[in-house]
């Protein structure tokens, strides 16, 4: 039935982090209800604002150590947990 | 309005949320998995980590199909947006003509695109095609499927002829918003055409404007349909733009794993793109 | 009144460009094979109703409509039944992630289909709905659904609350209330968003050509095999083209006084 996705232990493990910073934010969320501020960028933000410009972020971090260097992706990955850390809170 | 805290609203945005869910999560999940294993049928996969997309990102076939990509698109926003301002602010504003008008003005947008396609590729062809037939009399030789600029010319015209409308009503309706008591003022102040452009409709228009930009700006970032029909992507490739490109990798070649990390990237692209729209239409409502 | 004037002319010269193209298929589609390659004619001169017969006989041709037909109204039925309440949601309260729900409905009706392509084919064939109409249904409803939800819950913001608060008070259940008092009073919403998920589903093309093969065959699909070995058959090409705009042209007529509003996605 499910043969045809081709589930890799990688990318179900990337899922997985994925599903679970989203029920961490949710929980957060029900505890402790954020509202919209202003920090470094240039526009009000909430929380879950800065969590999706982190990740997408993220992914584009990653993409340009891909295309333009051979620098181990762990690298990439350490780069974009700092920046996504710096973003949410002062962003 | 202020809205009313509750969450037991999301009960009724289920049904939503698992359909789409179920139409958009999955793929997307297969195709993250694709992305990262060279795949030769069912249960046979070997796993290959980012090396499809090391070679996507290296391979210049699909960096000129990108390039072309964003200059057709910007091509088609610098045409198409003063196009249909222009016939926005010709239209009748209220009664029969201008009901007449707007389904007469509508048309284009009711075509199937693959009929929209045989619309021009029979249009302009210099045989049987009023328009070919017309520009070769003109003494212009003209032949959309042998020159490469003539095609891409004759893709660009359709897209124009085919979605200006959709820019022009989406004009005309904030148009018609504006209350008459404004232009009564400028008439008053003795405003000139200009400055009553400047400084009354354009502002009002701003919230319809961006939502133009948007639709125009994503629907042919994926335009399939009509340049296939036209010109199958020809001459050679220069009217081969993202979406067949990747159509034929992943249907055509069956190279699943490349087709796969192309996608993403394109998602990716597509995303960013969307959410700088997106905040920018939240930001006018809130102005408003 | 000599600028109102000239408005009119620049107006009906815009149109008249526009149908061209329109005219010169409904042109082609009464002319005969010969005539059509004889020379360029600006009307046909052997009026012939050939093509359109061809297609009202030949049952793979007329399938095509009839499952095209199929699928468009079962994907506007899905799309209201469930867009009418989620736009309620997203019009009256504020509830945990609704600006990112919103946003990630948005995003997938950006998102291209070619992306989506391989893995649809693979999903419906795996529970074995490929080749069926609800299967085009279903994927039609990507894009359709958000859009819906957009449109409609821009004409929701425009129904006061007030008239909820007095429908709970008279007793009414949700239920009762939505079907009974909140949907009539946003008819016209209701009728631009099946008008918007007709046509979307309407005129798209890869999708439907993707997940079908002959059962469930589109018309846009059918329309490719006419480029037979005797060449293209140019006349009943531009009958079928022509009769798949006349769908759109009868619906349209309907809701002419709020499509601008619909195309707006209800924010005007």
């Amino acid at each position: 039935m499910i043969a045809w996705m081709n589930w890799t232990p990688s990318v179900a493990i990337f899922f997985a982090v994925i599903a679970a910073i989203l029920a961490v934010m949710t929980v957060y969320e029900i505890v402790s209800p954020c509202t919209e501020r202003k920090g470094f960028l240039p526009i009000e933000t909430t929380r879950g604002d800065r969590l999706f410009i982190g990740l997408l972020s993220a992914a584009y971090i990653h993409l340009a150590f891909l295309a333009v260097s051979d620098i181990s992706l762990w690298i990439a990955l350490g780069v974009s947990v700092l920046w996504a850390l710096v973003l949410l809170r002062w962003g | 309005m202020d809205k009313i805290p509750n969450n037991r609203a999301w009960w009724l945005v289920l049904p939503v949320f698992l359909l789409v869910a179920f139409s958009a999560l999955i793929p997307l999940m297969t195709v993250v998995n694709y992305s990262v294993q060279d795949i030769f049928g069912p249960g046979q996969a070997y796993f290959v980590g980012t090396e499809w997309f090391k070679e996507v990102l290296t391979d210049e076939r699909l960096q000129d199909s990108l390039l072309r990509q964003f200059l057709f698109s910007g091509a088609v926003l610098l045409i198409q947006i003063p196009l249909g301002i222009g016939v926005a602010l010709m239209m009748p504003k209220s009664g029969i003509k201008g009901s007449l008008c707007l389904i007469l003005v509508a048309i284009p947008l009711l075509i199937p695109w693959n009929v929209v396609g045989t619309i021009w590729q029979i249009f302009a062809r210099g045989d049987i095609g009023l328009f070919g037939w017309g520009i070769n009399q003109m003494g212009v030789d003209y032949n959309y499927t042998g020159s490469t600029v003539d095609a891409w010319l004759t893709v660009l015209l359709m897209d124009v002829w085919h979605w200006t409308p959709l820019v022009a009503l989406l004009c005309y309706s904030g148009l018609r918003a504006i209350p008459e008591a404004f232009y009564q003022a400028a008439e008053i102040d003795r405003a000139s055409k200009w400055a009553v452009f400047r400084y009354i409709q354009l502002p009002r228009l701003k919230s319809v404007l961006i939502i133009a930009v948007l639709l125009r700006f994503m629907d042919s970032f994926m335009i399939y349909t009509e340049p296939f029909v036209l010109t199958g992507g020809g001459p050679g490739s220069s009217t081969t733009f993202l979406s067949q490109t990747l159509t034929t990798m992943a249907i055509g070649q069956f190279d699943l794993g490349r087709a796969a990390a192309f996608s993403l990237i394109y998602f990716l692209i597509v995303l960013l793109i969307s959410w700088l729209f997106f905040t920018a239409i939240t930001h006018a409502d809130k102005e408003q | 009144m000599k600028q109102a004037r000239s408005k009119n002319v620049a107006i009906t010269v815009f149109i008249i460009l526009l149908l061209t193209p329109v005219y010169w298929l409904l042109n082609m589609s009464f002319k005969t094979n010969q005539e059509i390659l004889g020379g360029l004619t600006m009307w046909p001169e052997n009026f012939t109703l050939e093509n359109y017969v061809v297609i009202f006989t030949d049952p793979s041709w007329y399938n095509g409509y009839l499952n095209s037909m199929a699928y468009v109204t079962i994907n506007v039925i899905i799309t209201l039944l469930v867009a009418l309440p989620a736009a309620y949601a997203f019009s009256r309260y504020k509830f945990l992630g609704d600006k990112h729900l919103f946003f990630w409905l948005l995003s997938n009706r950006m998102a291209p289909p070619a992306v989506f392509l391989l893995p649809f084919f693979q999903l419906y064939s795996s529970i074995g709905l490929f080749d069926t109409h609800i299967a085009v249904a279903l994927a039609h409803c990507l894009f359709n659904v958000p859009l819906a939800v957009w449109i409609l819950e821009g004409f929701m913001k425009g129904v006061p609350r007030e008239y909820d608060e007095m429908a709970y008070i008279d007793g009414y259940s949700f239920p009762k209330f939505f079907v009974k008092v909140f949907l009539p009073m946003i008819r016209s919403g209701i009728g631009v968003t099946a008008f918007f998920a007709f046509m979307f589903s309407w005129v798209e093309l890869l999708l439907a050509r993707t997940l079908t093969s002959v059962d469930a065959q589109p018309i846009g699909a059918i329309m490719t095999r006419t480029i037979g070995a005797s060449g293209i058959d140019w006349g009943v090409l531009a009958a079928a083209g022509v009769l798949t705009i006349i769908p759109g042209l009868l619906v349209i007529w309907f809701v002419r006084n709020h499509v601008a509003k619909g195309f707006a996605l209800g924010r005007v």
